[in-house]
C-alpha cells in the first residue's frame, strides 16, 4: 500500500475538527442482538477536553472503541484525522492508531517486566521509530507527567497512580491528534483519582485534545464538556461552566 | 486537524528481536523449561552422532595401527578333524607363501596356571596357557605394558608372559620383583605383562611361554592350533584363498581362515545399528519438545490478551503480533537447540575422552541440530501466532 493511495481515502472535515461521528450504530450479534450504539453523532475539535459519562451498559466503552478504530460500526460512519474508518483496511486502521491516537486504560495495560521509560517509549514502537529516540521522547514524556525520578522502575514496583501517570505518557508520546482514555480513575482511590483528572486538565491546557469515558459524574464535572450516554444514544452534550474553549 | 497522508504501522526489525523476547525475559522459568524438551531432544541427536563418529575415527584410526593384513588359521572342526590340531608343518608351508610377511604360530598347552601352589587346581580363573613362537608380539603389532616378551633365551626357561586378563587375574601388575606364578606344577617366572589385543582376544587371557620350555617344563607336544599371518597389504584376499591348502593340503575344508579385523568393523556395524536407535529416540525427543512449545505458546497467547489487545492499540497490525508469537517460538527453539548443541558436544567430549576417543562432532549433527529447532520452533509457533493475530483488539482489551 502506497502513501498516495491512502490519501485518498482522506475524508475532508472542517479545519480544526479531530473526530467527526455520524450515526454510528454498534450491534452485537448475540441472541438477543445489542444494539450498543443505536445512532450517535457527535464532533470533536481540536484542543477539546470532553467527558462521555453514563452508567454501565450505556456504550460508552463501544464508542471508545469505535471512536479509536478498534471496533467498527455497523452502520454509520467515524471520521478520525481526517481519515473514514470505512474506506480502511485493517492494517490502514493499524497505521492510524500508532500515529494518530492515545489510548489510556482503566487496567493501565502496563508490560511488567518493562521500565516505566520503556513503557512509554513501546507507545511509538509501531511507527518505526528506533529505540534510541523512543526513549529520548519517552524521557521527556514522562518529566511532564512528574514521573522523572521513576524512569527506571519497573511497572510492578510502580504505585496505581504512577503506573496511570505512564499509561498517560505512553498515549501522548507520539503526539496523537486525539487521546482516548477509557475510566482512567476506574482503578484509583479518590486522592490519586484527583491529581490525575488535574494532570489530564493540565495536559488538555497544553494543546492536547482528549475524551474522558468516565461513569464519576464528579470527574465529569470537572472537564468543559459533558456527553451523556445512555442506552446507546446521546441523552445531552452540553458545555460546563465557562463554556467551550 | 487537516487530512494528511497516513504512513502505515512499521515496526524496525531490532524491535521485532525485543518484541519477540519479552515472554521469555519476563517468565524466564517456563521459557526455560518448555525450551528444555528441544534441548534433551537435540542433545540426544547431537550426542549420539558425536559418539558414533568418534568412536568410528577411532576404529579407523585402530585398523590404521594394527593393519587389516593379519590372518588367523585355525584348525576347524570339520568331519573328522577332531584334533583341532594343524598339521605340524603347516606353519612353515605358510610362511613360503610369497606375499606372506611374517608367520607366528601358537599352540594350547594342557596345563593351568595359578597365582600360589596353594590355589585348589579347580580354580583356573578361565585362564589357558599357550606355547608361542617369539615373533609373536611383533607379528600381532602387541604392546606390552611391563617388562619383556619372551627372547630365544628366555624361551628356553621357566618364564612366561601374561595376557592383560591374565595378568589382572593372578593379581599381577608389573614385574620389577619377577613375581612367580605356579604354571603346571612348577614356578616360572613372569618376565611380561601384555597390554590388551585388540585383534586377538583370546591371547588377554591366556599366560604365554615358550616352545622350548613348554616341550621342556611341561610335557607339550608343540602342534600349531593357530598360525597369525601377516600379509602384504595388497594380497590379502589373495592369500586368503590360498591358506587353506597351503596349510592341510590334505584336507583343505578343514582349516577355518579369518580375519580379525573383520570382528572389529562388525561390531561397529553393530553399533551403527544403536545409533540409528537412539536418532530414532532423539527424534521423538524433539517432536514432543516441539509439541511442549505449541503448547506454551497457546496458553501464553490466551493468557497475554491483554499485551495483544494493548499492542493493536498501539498500532500493531495483525501481522506485527503474528510475527512476535512466531518470533517467540522461534527464540524458544533456538535456545533449546544451543544449549542441545552444547550438552551434546558436551557429552561427546566427556564420554570420548574418558575412552580416549578423538572428540569428533560431525557438521551435520550441530548445524543439522540447529535447523531442526528452527523448523520445529516455526512449526509449533505457527498455530498460536494465527490465533494472537485473530483476535480482535476489542476482544482482547475486555478480559481485566
Amino acid at each position: 500500500m502506497t502513501a498516495p493511495a491512502l490519501d485518498r481515502e482522506a475524508a475532508p472535515l472542517p479545519p480544526g475538527r479531530v473526530l467527526s461521528i455520524r450515526d454510528v450504530t454498534k450491534v452485537y450479534p448475540t441472541e438477543p442482538p445489542v444494539h450498543a450504539l443505536a445512532g450517535v453523532s457527535l464532533d470533536v475539535d481540536e484542543g477539546e477536553l470532553v467527558a462521555v459519562v453514563g452508567p454501565s451498559g450505556s456504550g460508552k466503552s463501544t464508542l471508545l472503541h469505535v471512536m479509536g478504530t478498534l471496533d467498527r460500526p455497523t452502520s454509520g460512519d467515524v471520521v478520525i484525522a481526517g481519515h473514514s474508518v470505512n474506506a480502511l483496511t485493517d492494517r490502514q486502521l493499524s497505521s492510524l492508531r500508532a500515529r494518530r491516537i492515545g489510548f489510556v486504560f482503566q487496567q493501565f495495560h502496563l508490560l511488567n517486566g518493562y521500565t516505566a521509560l520503556d513503557n512509554v517509549a513501546d507507545g511509538l514502537l509501531y511507527s518505526g521509530m528506533r529505540l534510541y529516540d523512543r526513549r529520548e521522547r519517552a524521557a521527556l514524556a514522562l518529566a511532564r507527567v512528574g514521573l522523572a525520578n521513576r524512569m527506571m522502575h519497573t511497572a510492578t514496583k510502580l504505585s496505581g497512580g504512577e503506573k496511570q501517570r505512564v499509561a498517560i505518557a505512553r498515549a501522548l508520546v507520539g503526539r496523537p491528534a486525539i487521546v482516548l482514555a477509557d475510566e482512567p480513575t476506574g482503578n484509583l482511590d479518590s486522592h490519586t483519582s484527583d491529581s490525575i483528572v488535574e494532570l489530564i486538565e493540565e495536559l488538555n491546557a497544553e494543546g492536547a485534545t482528549i475524551v474522558v469515558i468516565t461513569h464519576d459524574h464528579e470527574v465529569a464535572g470537572h472537564f468543559p464538556r459533558t456527553i451523556s450516554l445512555r442506552d446507546g444514544l446521546i441523552e445531552s452534550d452540553a458545555l460546563n461552566g465557562s463554556g467551550r474553549r | 486537524m487537516a487530512a494528511s497522508t497516513l504512513t502505515p504501522s512499521r515496526l524496525h526489525p531490532s524491535d521485532l528481536g525485543r518484541t519477540a523476547s519479552v515472554g521469555l525475559r519476563t517468565r524466564k522459568t517456563r521459557a526455560a523449561l518448555s525450551a528444555l524438551g528441544i534441548m534433551i531432544g537435540i542433545a540426544a541427536m547431537v550426542a549420539v552422532l558425536g559418539l558414533s563418529e568418534s568412536s568410528k575415527w577411532d576404529l579407523l584410526a585402530k585398523l590404521d595401527r594394527l593393519g587389516t593384513n593379519l590372518l588367523t588359521v585355525q584348525a576347524g572342526q570339520g568331519i573328522g578333524a577332531g584334533s583341532g590340531q594343524l598339521p605340524e608343518e603347516a606353519a612353515g608351508m605358510v610362511a613360503r607363501i610369497a606375499p606372506v610377511e611374517a608367520t607366528s604360530s601358537i599352540s594350547a598347552v594342557d596345563a593351568n596356571v595359578y597365582k600360589t601352589d596353594f590355589i585348589p587346581s579347580g580354580q583356573t580363573g578361565g585362564i589357558s596357557v599357550q606355547a608361542v613362537d617369539v615373533n609373536l608380539l611383533e607379528t600381532l603389532g602387541g604392546e606390552l605394558t611391563a617388562g619383556t616378551f619372551l627372547n630365544e633365551a628366555t624361551a628356553a626357561y621357566p618364564t612366561v608372559v601374561l595376557g592383560s586378563v591374565a595378568a589382572a587375574r593372578l593379581g599381577i601388575a608389573d614385574v620389577a620383583h619377577q613375581p612367580l606364578v605356579w604354571l603346571g606344577d612348577q614356578w616360572f617366572a613372569v618376565v611380561g605383562v601384555l597390554e590388551e589385543f585388540d585383534l586377538s582376544p583370546n591371547l588377554d587371557r591366556a599366560a604365554l611361554v615358550g616352545v622350548a620350555s613348554a616341550e621342556t617344563f611341561l610335557d607339550h607336544e608343540a602342534i600349531p592350533s593357530s598360525i597369525y599371518v601377516r600379509t602384504n597389504p595388497q594380497f590379502v584376499d589373495d592369500v586368503m584363498d590360498v591358506l587353506p591348502a597351503t596349510a592341510n593340503p590334505q584336507n583343505p575344508e578343514e582349516i577355518e581362515v579369518s580375519r580379525p579385523s573383520d570382528a572389529l568393523e562388525a561390531r561397529e556395524a553393530a553399533s551403527d545399528a544403536f545409533t540409528t536407535l537412539f536418532l530414532g529416540l532423539g527424534a521423538v525427543a524433539l517432536l514432543v519438545g516441539g509439541v511442549g512449545i505449541a503448547n506454551v505458546m497457546v496458553i501464553s497467547v490466551l493468557e497475554r490478551r491483554a499485551e495483544i489487545g494493548l499492542r493493536r492499540a498501539l498500532g500493531a497490525t495483525r501481522r506485527h503480533v503474528a510475527a512476535q508469537f512466531l518470533g517467540e517460538a522461534l527464540l524458544l527453539a533456538l535456545v533449546g537447540g544451543v544449549g542441545g548443541v552444547l550438552l551434546g558436544v558436551g557429552v561427546t567430549a566427556i564420554y570420548a575422552s574418558t575412552q580416549g576417543w578423538a572428540i569428533l562432532v560431525p557438521t551435520l549433527a550441530w548445524a543439522g541440530g540447529l535447523a531442526a529447532a528452527i523448523v520445529i520452533g516455526a512449526v509449533a509457533g505457527l498455530y498460536p501466532a494465527m490465533r494472537a493475530s485473530r483476535l480482535s483488539p476489542t476482544e482482547a482489551l475486555r478480559t481485566t
